[in-house]
């Protein structure tokens, strides 16, 4: 994948095959090396509930899950990604028998009206799920730790903080029944 | 906001990276964790030719704790540190100040060798490692070499690695017998770069009182700088009132430092927080000394 080239000849936008598996579905995408993977998701493999805020890493609202881990998607080179399994906020809703259904997080959103303009929605999402994957019983304060790298410009933080402690109680109920 | 273009190389072992980055020379920029990178692509403050993606070299991923030292391989993520028990138990500077880097997020892809690499005067990892007396080590064709801290960042955003070279550990000393260490800083906004950053490292005698106490400071100057507080705390009992602005040390560390106004604070603010805060890390690190000489003892 990267071919011997000589320094000096520049070859900026020669394509790189990557295999991206996303949401379960493994893609094969030919892109030049600048290529985010914010941008791969949604202009190459059309997946365009990531959202872009600030492309610089400072917003949150393009967060994925790379590896089940939460990473700004606009802080990744999509050719650097090759052979990861990633997670977008198209994936979080159920599948196959569950098709439709809605995840916790997504539900404890709509229940507490957390999504406001839902700019910002699709990072929030998918960095919470993360969050409550290792710690699924958080505090209010460590709620609010959680989604301190997300910004929000409905600036409607309580609601956001209530939708992570509702969906602690959802997932332990699903649990549960 | 899009990168310019470049080329692009992704090594599969340390070997192959290392004769790419001497092939490629100043034209080359390794890309680790690239969250500080990728900003300064978008924004265009920097056009490097070329990347050479260093994220396949597994055998950096590695986090070491002896008796010495806490040894972080090139590729060990924030996260992967800030978690890491036998760090945490040898050296906990690391994981204090780990905490206050940037988000959760970030730190699951970032660096730490990446953030001392960048040598960003308002991070909190070269003030550590300055104040701890660490080192990097960095690797070329040529061989290796293992620069001290304090000669290793040359200027805000500049550090001692030469073109061809690649840093692949850096080394944080560990705390030694009847030590104690703090960190704290006041940033505008959770996760945000901090006003003003300091980390402070206390020795104990075996009376209990100050026997050497330095801190290390970030965002008051173009490199990270390491402070001696001995001669205002030392011999003081470790429970002494080393806190409130009117203190020796408060007042040592206003005369000493000379921060730079920014939109951000004024320098006048940031020489009074490195004070306050300063004071206020003494007595925590104190403290904790004491408590690790106690547990020594029973």
């Amino acid at each position: 994948m990267s071919e011997a080239i000589q320094p000096g000849a520049v070859q900026s936008e020669a394509r790189h095959r990557v295999a991206l598996t996303v949401n379960g579905i493994e893609h094969r995408v030919a892109v030049p090396a600048r290529r985010l993977l914010s941008d791969c998701l949604r202009h190459d493999l059309g997946l365009t509930g990531t959202h872009v805020g600030c492309e610089h890493g400072v917003c949150g609202a393009c967060t994925v899950l790379v590896g089940g881990v939460p990473m700004r998607s606009c802080l990744l080179l999509a050719v650097s990604m090759d052979g990861e399994q990633i997670t977008t906020v198209e994936g979080l809703a159920g599948t196959g028998d569950t098709a439709g259904e809605l995840s916790p997080v997504q539900q404890a959103f709509a229940e507490c009206h957390g999504l406001q303009c839902g700019f910002c929605t699709p990072g929030f999402l998918t960095t919470i799920t993360a969050g409550l994957a290792d710690n699924p019983d958080p505090t209010p304060e460590q709620a609010r730790e959680l989604i301190g790298g997300n910004l929000c410009r409905c600036t409607g933080y309580q609601n956001i903080v209530a939708a992570v402690l509702r969906a602690a109680e959802l997932t332990r109920e699903r649990g549960a029944s | 906001m899009k990168p310019p273009a470049f080329d692009y190389s992704r090594p599969e072992s340390l070997d192959e990276a290392l004769d790419l980055l001497a092939g490629f020379g100043p034209d080359a920029k390794v890309l680790a964790g690239g969250q500080s990178l990728l900003p300064l692509l978008s924004m265009r403050l920097a056009a490097p030719s070329r990347l050479v993606d260093v994220n396949r070299l597994a055998e950096l991923a590695y986090v070491r704790s002896g008796p010495d030292a806490v040894r972080v391989g090139a590729l060990a993520r924030h996260a992967a540190v800030l978690h890491d028990a036998g760090a945490r138990d040898r050296q906990p500077l690391l994981a204090e100040a780990l905490a206050a880097v940037a988000h959760p997020t970030i730190r699951n892809r970032g660096t730490s060798v990446g953030s001392l690499v960048h040598a960003d005067p308002a991070a909190e990892l070269p003030a550590v490692l300055c104040l701890l007396g660490g080192s990097v080590t960095l690797a070329s064709t040529a061989g290796r070499r293992t620069v001290p801290a304090g000669e290793f960042f040359l200027g805000p955003l500049e550090s001692a690695v030469r073109p061809g070279e690649l840093a692949v550990e850096a080394s944080f000393p560990a705390l030694g017998a009847r030590s104690g260490t703090a960190f704290l800083e006041v940033s505008r906004r959770h996760g945000d770069y901090a006003v003003c950053g300091v980390a402070v490292l206390v020795e104990l005698d075996s009376d209990l009182r100050i026997a050497t106490a330095r801190a290390g400071y970030l965002s008051v100057a173009p490199t990270p700088l390491v402070l001696d507080l001995t001669g205002a705390a030392g011999g003081r009992a470790y429970d002494a009132d080393y806190a409130g602005p009117e203190s020796a040390v408060a007042a040592l560390v206003r005369d000493a430092v000379d921060p730079e106004p920014d939109i951000h604070a004024s320098a006048a603010y940031r020489r009074q927080l490195a004070g306050v805060l300063t004071a206020r890390a003494l007595g925590i690190a104190a403290r904790r000394a004491a408590g690790a000489a106690a547990e020594v003892a029973a």
